[in-house]
């Protein structure tokens, strides 16, 4: 059995193929990465994914059930975590109580809630941080609580949408740090749309390249960087990595 | 909660169970009619404040809350304590289908706030020509034994009627206390602050946003009954009155939508405001009419001017409590 796997999944937005007849696996414990362009049907992938939206046609199977067809709350009970591309904090809450509504999936009392919440932030270093309202946090710290949140739900598959970009390079490694512990010691598997080679390179068990919604590359990360393919649409010769 | 907290409770708790052993039957009477507005400013709050959905037609359950139990009174001499459950029963099937099609539909915000008044609106016009319920010339009980206690059937002293005001007050501070301290007030929370993010933590919006919509419903309704046992007369045109609605909001807004203290310190403020207004003009002499709504106008413009998130928040800082 696959733990993930797309087949062949299109989505047209009033005529325009986002994604068109995309195919990948993410295997249980694996980290993957999808790159591409601006544009080439990453985040349309992932909501997909999330049950934001269905797909055209083409499905989806988590742990050899279908979830094309589920809301994004069923997704998330399913075990599947997400982080949005742009942040939506609830503003007018404390860290702590932004983390524990996620802990709320699979805690029912709140002490159980903010006992799970407060591991979390610990482990993102966000603990300190706790009791701020999260409308104070800067770009990098609200990034953060958008991981912490989904981690709260204690997803299997962990959806990352852009998490790195805006951080400066050693807050990028302290993620990138923070994402192998979890994939190592807890097993998490991971997808993740990303344009910081940097952590591509670091993270990445596999790399899936999508170039105007469709798959144009997957394989070794080593491997994707010097297919000319890739290449000629997205990194450009001039990558250093 | 800190001891702080703790002491300034039972301070307003003392003073509260005392009032009418000191005041007088005109002070019972704001005393109460604030227990009533920070009661049904709470129910609203836990739709408003708590999850985010804006209801200006809670007059719609105050008034079929109130018609449900006068009228098992009126014409089967049904007290209010089985008329209670009717009332709950009615608003929450209307509350649930308001839900059902504002939320099975995607219809929100202002929209949503539309519907609510629709709901009410028609509801007033309906209770027009509903003979068995007096119709437009309104719906009487018999007002007798003023000086005893009848618990059961609600008729008595203006003392029992604050003593059961204060009663439902102080039970619906401690239900939304929970509410909001728990699972449900957490998640009712995320989804006023961002819908979308909360969907992705698991959370199915539509039930939540169920569940406050018929727990306020449920709690206005029981303001319903009070509001038809404590003025013995209901009228299609007063009750279920959009300025009844607009009223009910009031407090929270001014003491600090989703607080648990906000609704309580709304009503007591606007009450002793109107009261005071009243006075000082009359002292001046200046008895123009509408004289006093531009008063009240003006103070409650200059209340949300400064204080745009409520008293309450702004108090709460000053004494050092959480919010």
């Amino acid at each position: 059995m696959t733990f993930l796997e797309i087949q062949g999944i299109s989505k047209s937005f009033r005529g325009l193929k986002a994604v068109s007849n995309a195919s990948f696996e993410v295997p249980q414990g694996s980290i993957v990465a999808l790159i591409g362009p601006n544009g080439a049907g990453k985040t349309t992938c992932f909501n997909m994914i999330a049950g934001v939206f269905a797909p055209d046609s083409g499905t989806i199977l988590f742990q050899n059930s279908s979830i094309q067809n589920l809301r994004p709350d069923q997704v998330c009970a399913a075990g599947i975590g997400r982080t949005f591309q742009i942040v939506k904090p609830f503003a007018g809450l404390s860290v702590l109580d932004n983390v524990m509504v996620g802990s709320f999936l699979k805690e029912t009392t709140t002490l159980g809630a903010r006992r799970v919440a407060l591991e979390i932030l610990q482990k993102l270093n966000l603990d300190a941080k706790a009791n701020l309202p999260a409308a104070s946090l800067t770009l990098p710290d609200r990034k953060c609580l958008e991981v912490a949140r989904a981690l709260a739900t204690r997803p299997k598959l962990l959806l990352l949408d852009e998490v790195m970009a805006g951080l400066r390079p050693t807050e990028c490694d302290i993620m990138v740090e923070v994402f192998r512990d979890l994939n190592r010691s807890d097993g998490l598997s991971i997808v993740l749309i990303e344009h910081v080679m940097r952590a591509v390179m670091a993270l990445a068990h596999k790399v899936v390249v999508l170039h105007h919604g469709e798959v144009i590359a997957r394989g070794a990360p080593a491997d994707v960087v010097r297919d000319a393919a890739v290449l000629d649409c997205y990194l450009g010769e001039e990558t250093e990595v | 909660m800190n001891r702080r907290a703790v002491i300034w409770l039972s301070i307003l708790g003392f003073f509260l169970l005392a009032l009418p052993e000191v005041a007088n039957a005109y002070v019972l009477s704001v005393a109460t009619l604030i227990l009533f507005f920070a009661y049904a400013g709470q129910a609203w709050n836990v739709m408003m404040g708590f999850c985010g959905q804006l209801s200006l037609g809670h007059s719609l359950y105050v008034g079929v809350g109130a018609y449900a139990a006068a009228g098992l009174f009126f014409h089967y001499g049904i007290g209010p304590w089985a008329g209670v459950w009717l009332a709950i029963a009615l608003c929450v099937a209307l509350g649930a289908a308001i839900g059902f099609l504002a939320f099975r539909f995607g219809i929100s915000g202002v929209y949503f706030a539309l519907l609510t008044i629709a709901f009410a609106e028609f509801t007033r016009i309906g209770f027009d020509h509903i003979q068995w319920l007096g119709g437009p010339g309104g719906l009487f009980i018999k007002v007798e034994q003023r000086d005893a206690w009848d618990l059961l059937n609600l008729r008595g002293t203006p003392a029992m009627f604050y003593y059961v005001m204060l009663t439902l007050a102080a039970g619906a501070f401690v239900i939304c206390f929970f509410l909001l301290k728990s699972k449900p007030g957490y998640y009712w929370q995320a989804i006023r602050e961002n819908e979308e993010a909360a969907q992705a933590l698991g959370i199915n919006t539509f039930r939540w946003k169920m569940l406050a919509v018929v727990i306020s419903s449920a709690m206005t309704a029981v303001a319903g009954v009070f509001y038809a046992f404590y003025y013995n007369n209901l009228f299609p045109e007063q009750i279920f009155h959009i300025s009844r609605s607009i009223e009910i909001i009031l407090g929270p807004i001014i003491g600090g939508i989703g607080t648990l203290f906000g609704p309580i310190l709304g009503a007591a403020v606007l009450a002793i405001l109107a009261d005071s207004i009243t006075e000082v003009l009359a002292a001046l002499g200046w008895e123009f009419p509408g004289v006093k709504q531009v008063f009240y106008g003006v103070v409650l413009l200059v209340v949300v001017m400064f204080l745009p998130h409520g008293i309450w928040p702004a108090v709460a800082k000053r004494m050092g409590v959480s919010r």
